[in-house]
């Protein structure tokens, strides 16, 4: 275990940028800053530090608390070293008697107002307003304060009406108005750092008061996101976390990383013993720069919940209750079963899903379970339903399926063109530092079916909303290049250079047709033609333009043409190759790039190389001594498919829960029922779990080490903070599985695998832990030509060479609305729950979405008699479920959206069995369904939950 | 093996829609290219299927996935 490393310093005024050094002299010092820089961070950083409340280095310098005061040599006054900028040549004193005078009298006011029950506060040892009085050298407090806010009564012993009551509605945190010293660090991080501004400062002078949304808001009831940026930022207990208060200040921290969503943000975990106290977001973290949402800040609670099950279990058949057993009996049980099954179906009759929720050496494992011990390609990923379709349409036009950016690449953004992504709920982190540049002045445009908090929000405004029908992606995407070509807002220079103009010439010829014109396509997609033009017209000339997109482009049976027309957008731009430009997939899972990269896919070895390639099976046949088969293996759809046919009979399923989030579910749970040995991994008895044989429990990311990829490609460190409250990390349940198949590993830490990794895998061949401890994290490809690794790809020219461009005819999906299903479904996220919900909802984050609503328009809600709050049926042609009803004009009529992270709502009951072309990734977004009044659960709600319940027994201990 | 309607109803559909996306290229390059996509993703006990139904005269294919037959893998009987 080991603890962080870098210093974790509060500057107190954020970096200056500029390349222009000054040198002044501090206290006799030396010191040479870039221009810019205030001289409270100057003195900082050469370790004179002055003091200060008001000040911190997330947020731009206030001067509102007159500690930081300094004397400056020739100047009058003493100006505050928080908003005065170096100059060259001056000569600073941040400590005279003068200045140590000032500061008494300031903290002696701040104290009067403030009460002095310092030992049982939840602060203590942890507080700057306590540091700073001792800083200051306070011994006497000379004003007998009358009037305060802290104390509830006055001194006649009736009630103080300016002491306010604790606001303790939000789950995580407590507000304590009557420690406050409206510092109003609180309410500048959440404009500037989150960019909500929930927070606000209320009345004047002595009547100035932190509060939360309007007047009658809480806390809760307000904008507020629960982000946890201003409890990190205030320097009292007046923020502070509900962990902390029931526990106690932490004593050491460790630096690890999310396992929420693809942005990878870095934390520190403050631990007492082994009881984590608080996840605080780490300053050095190269995705985050010190910001976090709800989710990785405080929905933690899962990995300690009582639902987790702890011991290895296994029965003989699905409608028969868990037994629990020691690891080594449920290893020879699953192995048995395993073995039988290829004896008896041959070596293609099993196979493996890897996490996206797991570590790299984790994934790498399983898929070496397939390939190496079962001896077949079967091995497939969470990608699947997610971006399998970027790995497709990115590989065939640049060459690579990798992301072209770094995120601190948006600080360069000048127009930042949002496609089927809503990162404000899905990837709010990255959000936030859009959200920001979007303040500063670039300029957005989102094509999204429906009028996410990305369209409008505090401060920004889309320039255009293409509000279009799902599905018409592709017609979309073809009508902004129909603009850019035939209006010659193409960069001719670019293409020329870095593509084939043969090619370029054959596409141009295509998309110049007419039929593509925004003007054609518009009854298709309902997007009125100016708006198209208009926003072609921006992304092509408003300087450094950023694509930025998610499972609305992916999930639809044209997800891989739809990927190749943005990449075929960046390239007629020339928006590819340096900051502020490029094309950027949002990545869901935590880990779902590293999954991917780790060889997951059926038909390609760690590292996107095909299995086909006898050279590339040559380096694993030699690494792991077995023959490796060249032929592809199932994908997740195919092996049900095959399963339902009768030729694929096991299944090693580790961390995912394909009955909750893969479209269909009852086509998933007749594969799974046709299966003979269903194993699954994971920390709780998922959904999947109720037709699985054999149970591994699995360990949070808090118990393992290992590395997470992140949507940048950056590998970040996971450090086990606390031991496996089963026993083991996930990568030894895998190996304990493949030994007992009879592999024979021997790896005795996760360090070993990613080893063997580097040495296969080209584009890891300089990654080691060693080197990532020194660097922080390092975006691969990371090798001999690229030792510190790769924040932005194809600089010089593109991975394949020339830059392909590709056709990209659009077909409409075979799902199609008629009179039965008039409605098109589509489907989304939601901030405060995650994916099929299995953390999230063991949290106090359900109460922000306890249930799944079915957002439906005002006008289809009234020809249906439908009012807000209703139970609805909701139904299409693969099933129904029901749910509640929200009725609200962000989405247009014709349209209804909901999400998916309750089992109980089953919203892939619904989803059709429809398929990107090139991937199969589930068509997710777009189903024509039917909503009808409903009276409660339908048939199928019913009878799944007796089969989930009737299956989660657990047989009590003999 | 058993044959499975649904499955091959599902192939199908699949077949067809990489050919309307390869219907948009150049045919020869078109041809090639669903054959390599079939060989690169299709796993043999799916091509095998495809050839089955091939071998039935194609009913419901659509006639690029016909014309790129001869390119594409068979796969060795189970």
């Amino acid at each position: 275990m080991k603890d962080f490393v870098l210093p974790d310093r509060d500057f107190g005024t954020p970096a200056a940028k500029s390349k222009q050094m000054v040198t002044l002299n501090i206290d006799g010092f030396d010191v040479t800053v870039p221009e810019g820089t205030s001289i409270m961070r100057a003195a900082a950083e050469a370790g004179i530090p002055v003091p200060k409340l008001c000040a911190t280095d997330s947020v731009d310098a206030f001067g509102s608390c007159r500690l930081c005061l300094v004397e400056i040599e020739g100047r009058n006054g003493t100006p505050a070293s928080c908003t005065t900028p170096v100059a060259p040549g001056i000569k600073v004193h941040t400590q005279t008697s003068k200045l140590k005078q000032l500061r008494r009298g300031v903290m002696e006011l701040y104290i009067s107002d403030h009460p002095l029950d310092c030992l049982t506060c939840a602060a203590n040892g942890d507080c700057e307003l306590q540091d700073m009085a001792g800083a200051v050298g306070l011994r006497d407090v000379r004003y007998e304060a009358v009037e305060t806010h802290f104390r509830a009564k006055d001194t006649s012993g009736g009630a103080n009406p300016q002491w306010l009551p604790k606001d303790d509605s939000n789950p995580y945190f407590s507000y304590d108005p009557s420690k406050c010293i409206v510092c109003s660090r609180c309410v500048r991080a959440c404009e500037e750092v989150q960019g909500t501004f929930a927070l606000t400062i209320q009345g004047r002078g002595w009547d100035s008061r932190v509060h939360a949304g309007a007047r009658a808001d809480s806390f809760l009831t307000s904008d507020c996101v629960s982000c946890g940026a201003c409890v990190q930022a205030c320097p009292t207990a007046t923020l502070t976390e509900k962990s902390v208060i029931d526990i106690g200040t932490p004593d050491r921290a460790i630096v690890t990383t999310c396992a929420y969503c693809g942005v990878g943000c870095q934390f520190k975990a403050e631990m007492r013993g082994d009881e984590l106290v608080r996840m605080v977001p780490y300053k050095h973290g190269k995705a985050n720069r010190g910001h976090s949402c709800v989710k990785g800040r405080f929905a933690y609670g899962y990995a300690s919940h009582q639902d987790r099950i702890l011991n290895p279990m296994i029965r003989d058949t699905i409608d028969e209750p868990w037994r629990e057993v020691s690891w080594a009996e449920a290893m020879e049980f699953a192995a048995n079963r395993m073995k039988a099954i290829q004896q008896k179906y041959g070596r293609q009759s099993v196979g493996v899903i890897t996490s996206s929720r797991c570590t790299n050496e984790e994934s790498y494992l399983v898929q070496k379970l397939t390939r190496a011990v079962f001896l077949n390609n079967n091995t497939d990923t969470c990608a699947r339903v997610c971006h399998s379709p970027t790995g497709y349409g990115l590989g065939q036009t640049f060459g690579t399926s990798a992301g072209t950016q770094d995120f601190d690449s948006v600080e360069d953004c000048d127009v930042a063109l949002i496609i089927g992504s809503n990162p404000h709920s899905g990837h709010p982190v990255f959000a936030s530092r859009l959200k920001k540049r979007l303040r500063q002045g670039a300029k957005l445009i989102v094509v999204d079916p429906r009028r996410t908090e990305m369209v409008e929000g505090a401060h920004y405004k889309a320039a255009h909303h293409l509000a279009l029908r799902p599905g018409t992606n592709v017609a979309i995407v073809s009508a902004l290049a129909h603009v850019i070509v035939t209006e010659k807002l193409y960069d001719e220079a670019f293409i020329r250079s870095r593509c084939d103009w043969a090619e370029f010439e054959d596409y141009a010829e295509f998309i110049s047709d007419p039929k593509h014109s925004p003007e054609a396509v518009e009854l298709l997609t309902g997007v009125p033609a100016e708006e198209v033009r208009g926003a072609a017209r921006l992304y092509a000339t408003g300087g450094n333009a950023a694509i930025y997109y998610g499972l609305g482009v992916t999930e639809h049976s044209q997800g891989s043409t739809t990927v190749i027309g943005i990449a075929n957008l960046a390239m007629l731009t020339g928006n590819i190759g340096r900051p502020g430009v490029g094309v950027n997939p949002l990545r869901g899972q935590n880990n779902v790039q590293g999954s991917c990269d780790m060889g997951s896919f059926p038909h390609e070895l760690p590292g996107y190389r095909h299995v086909k390639g006898a050279e590339v099976r040559a380096i694993y046949e030699k690494a792991w001594g077995v023959e490796i088969d060249p032929e592809p293996g199932l994908r997740i759809p195919n092996m049900l498919d095959a399963a339902v046919e009768g030729s694929f009979k096991g299944l090693y399923c580790q961390g995912e829960d394909i009955l909750q989030s893969d479209p269909d579910t009852r086509h998933v749970a007749a594969g799974l029922a046709a299966m003979e040995c269903v194993i699954v991994h994971d920390l709780f008895l998922n959904e999947t779990a109720n037709y699985a044989h054999v149970f591994f429990p699995g360990s949070s990311f808090l118990e393992k080490d290992g590395t997470f990829t992140n949507a940048e490609r950056r590998i970040n460190m996971v450090r086990k903070v606390m031991a496996p409250k089963q026993g083991y990390a996930d990568w030894e349940v895998t190996q304990m599985f493949a030994n007992a198949m009879g592999a024979g590993w021997t790896y005795t830490h996760p360090s070993q695998i990613m080893a063997e990794i580097a040495l296969t895998t080209p584009s890891f061949a300089g990654v080691t832990y060693d080197r990532i401890e020194e660097m922080g994290s390092i975006q691969w490809p990371c090798n001999d030509q690229a030792p510190e690794g790769t924040p932005l790809m194809h600089i010089d020219g593109f991975v394949r060479g020339k830059g392909k461009f590709i056709r990209t005819e659009y077909v409409a999906t075979d799902e199609k609305t008629g009179p039965r299903f008039p409605l098109l479904l589509t489907t989304g996220r939601i901030l405060s729950q995650y994916n099929v919900g299995a953390q999230t909802r063991r949290t106090q984050n359900t109460v922000w979405h306890d249930q799944d609503v079915l957002e439906i328009h005002p006008h289809d809600a009234e020809t249906r008699g439908i009012r807000d709050g209703d139970f609805v049926r909701l139904a299409s042609r693969a099933g129904e479920t029901t749910l509640r009803a929200e009725i609200t004009d962000r989405v247009s009529p014709g349209v209804v959206y909901t999400t998916f992270h309750h089992p109980v709502t089953q919203a892939n009951v619904v989803t059709t069995d429809f398929s990107d072309w090139a991937t199969n990734c589930p068509e997710y977004k777009v189903t024509a369904v039917q909503v009808s009044p409903s009276n409660g659960p339908s048939e199928w709600q019913e009878s799944y939950e007796a089969q989930a319940s009737l299956s989660r027994r657990i047989a009590a201990a003999e | 093996m058993s044959h499975d309607s649904n499955w091959q109803t599902k192939l199908i559909t699949m077949a067809n829609q990489i050919a309307r996306f390869m219907e948009s290229k150049p045919h020869a390059e078109g041809v090639a290219g669903l054959a390599s996509h079939i060989n690169d993703f299709w796993e043999p006990r799916m091509r095998r299927q495809l050839f089955d139904i091939l071998d039935q005269g194609g009913t419901g294919l659509r006639p690029l996935v016909i014309e790129a037959a001869p390119q594409i893998r068979r796969p060795a009987t189970a």
